[in-house]
């Protein structure tokens, strides 16, 4: 009686998830199934299928400067956050300092602050500093929001890393550095690895601090945001987003299986030691 | 692997030893984490202090008039237009971080107590969608909702409606939707944590002592996951109330909220200290809220038990 009440309570909890991930998915899902819809209005029922709207964007000069934009912002931010997140992942998971907590508290604050704060604040300081808005001063802004995320991983990666390998390697005679490259460096590139992915993403994906940071040149959402206003350029946007939609999961997907690599592996050794 | 391998041994633990000396650990982390620490002190610190510098100055055509003044703020809690949009901001994002929470909870549980081996798959079919543009998303929210959109469309295919609706997009419900749906995955996160730190044998020893499921999950589970409640509330209340997309998207005139008004200072209206002052206050009020929203949930945390 009770295992049938279990199993009940257990289906109606298993039938929810599968709801909850159909509603996380549905909205989602509409961009690329409209992208190649032959109407240029997105509704049912569909008209046909097309690949035309996807022929259009590469003979798009202005979407093909946006891309490049995007990714030199994007590989700009994803590595100089990966450097400073790397900086203080080790910091906070290595050592041991008062002030710790509130400096981690302040490096992670992004997260938690309105997007538009952060936006409109460093707009302001810009402007004072007199210096002018353009790809740079997006980098500076995508930075900050990636940090935190970057810290996210790096941490995770860097915990449970057993000290004492780093100290063997020391006393085996390696240098500072030599320590760093061939017995930390190896154990945490994965995680290091995924850092880059996630933060490239995140910069990849990021509108509001681009649109208030940026000078005349566009990244790819402040293109869409601009072909938004225009309804005939709806499918176009639909096979663009897709597409950006596409490279997000395949990236996030690679820096998952790397994050999930590093956990392990250090988890391993650290096992092994203990 | 010869001379200089046989000297560096020694040479390498006396070095070591000195350098442990020299460079107690505070020293060396605090120098670690400084080149991060001061991109986020000039950045972000200084940023907001300059904000709440000139949320006391008066814009006087192209130039700041420097002179301390509370003029912005009067403004800005006393005009109707900004008193509407910090009220609606506010309602629109409890509610929000109210339904996302709601909504997060049975599927927070279902993965740590139901999950088995599949827990991380499940994680992470859940946050994906989440790393997917924001701007793409809401925009999707555009085409479901919009009088030609998906919802409208399908609804007159089925014969439900005759005629498109045009109370689904463009006002306030559309983006409580919308924030809903876009900010799902960063409820779920907190819940899960705390919900995988609940002793699992504190809730088997209520079921022995005679609890039903019901009750020992009314009286254990969900006091002792307050705590990711709570942040799961905060990380979807804070960054909501501030939100420009959603609203400039799929709000309308009805769905404006302060990020609008506060963009808008910066832009058009050209007049940074009144937009400062709106940005200080936004952030003032949210702080406020969030640790109203912590005592709150504490207490009837401590009730519950």
């Amino acid at each position: 009686m009770t295992a049938m009440r279990r199993f009940l309570a257990n289906g109606w909890l298993s039938a929810y998830a599968f709801l909850y991930v159909v509603f996380l998915y549905l909205p989602v899902i509409f961009l690329p199934i409209f992208s190649v819809n032959t109407a240029a209005t997105p509704k049912f029922p569909l008209s046909g299928f097309t690949l035309k709207w996807y022929e259009d964007l590469p003979r798009t000069p202005a979407l093909l400067d946006a891309a490049w934009n995007s990714l030199v912002v994007g590989v700009s931010a994803a590595i100089l956050s990966t450097v400073l997140g790397i900086l203080a992942a080790r910091s906070i998971t290595r050592y041991r300092y008062p002030g710790r907590r509130a400096i981690n508290g302040l490096i992670m604050a992004p997260l938690v602050l309105p997007e538009i704060i952060v936006a409109i604040s460093l707009l302001l300081v810009i402007l004072q500093l007199g210096l002018s808005l353009s790809l740079f001063t997006v980098v500076l802004g995508h930075v900050l929001v990636s940090i935190p995320y970057s810290m996210t991983v790096l941490t995770a990666g860097f915990e449970g890393f057993d000290r004492s390998l780093e100290e063997a390697s020391a006393d085996l005679g390696e240098s500072a550095f030599g320590t760093f490259r061939r017995v930390t460096l190896p154990m945490v590139a994965p995680a290091i690895i995924s850092s880059l992915l996630v933060c490239f993403t995140i910069s990849l994906d990021e509108f509001l601090i681009a649109f208030f940071l940026t000078g005349t040149e566009a990244t790819l959402p402040i293109y869409i945001w601009g072909q938004l206003r225009f309804a005939s350029k709806l499918p176009g946007v639909l096979a663009l987003g897709t597409l950006l939609l596409a490279a997000s999961f395949l990236l996030m997907t690679v820096a998952e299986i790397l994050r999930r690599h590093a956990a392990k592996r250090t988890q391993n050794e650290g096992g092994l030691y203990a | 692997m010869t001379a200089a391998a046989e000297g560096s041994p020694a040479f390498g633990m006396t070095r070591a030893r000195r350098n442990a000396l020299l460079q107690s650990e505070p020293v060396q982390g605090f120098a670690l984490i400084s080149p991060t620490f001061l991109y986020a002190l000039i950045l972000l610190v200084l940023p907001i202090l300059v904000v709440i510098a000139h949320s006391f100055w008066t814009q006087n055509y192209l130039t700041i008039d420097r002179t301390f003044t509370l003029e912005n703020y009067r403004i800005a809690l006393t005009e109707p237009i900004y008193r509407d949009l910090l009220w609606r901001s506010l309602y629109i994002s409890l509610t929000v971080s109210f339904f996302t929470v709601v909504l997060a909870y049975p599927i927070a549980y279902f993965i740590s107590f139901h999950g088995g081996r599949h827990k991380s798959l499940w994680l992470f079919l859940i946050t994906i969608p989440f790393w997917t543009s924001y701007l793409l998303r809401v925009m999707s929210w555009k085409v479901i909702l919009g009088y030609n959109g998906v919802l409208n469309s399908g609804l007159m295919g089925l014969g439900v409606i005759d005629e498109p609706s045009t109370a689904l997009l463009y006002n306030s419900s559309a983006v409580i939707i919308t924030l809903t749906h876009a900010w799902a995955a960063f409820a779920i996160l907190p819940i899960f944590v705390s919900l995988e730190k609940v002793d699992r044998t504190l809730v088997e020893a209520a079921k022995d002592l005679g609890d039903g499921p019901i009750r020992s999950f009314l009286r254990v589970t969900l006091p002792l996951s307050a705590p990711g409640v709570i942040s799961a509330a905060l990380i979807v209340m804070i960054p909501t109330v501030g939100d420009y997309v959603t609203p400039k998207l799929v709000g309308g005139k009805d769905g404006v909220m302060i990020a609008n008004a506060i963009q808008a200072q910066f832009g058009k209206a050209s007049n940074w200290p009144l937009g400062a002052a709106l940005s200080v206050t936004t952030m003032l009020i949210v702080t406020l809220i969030a640790g109203a929203t912590v005592l709150i949930l504490r207490t009837a945390q401590r009730l519950a038990r």
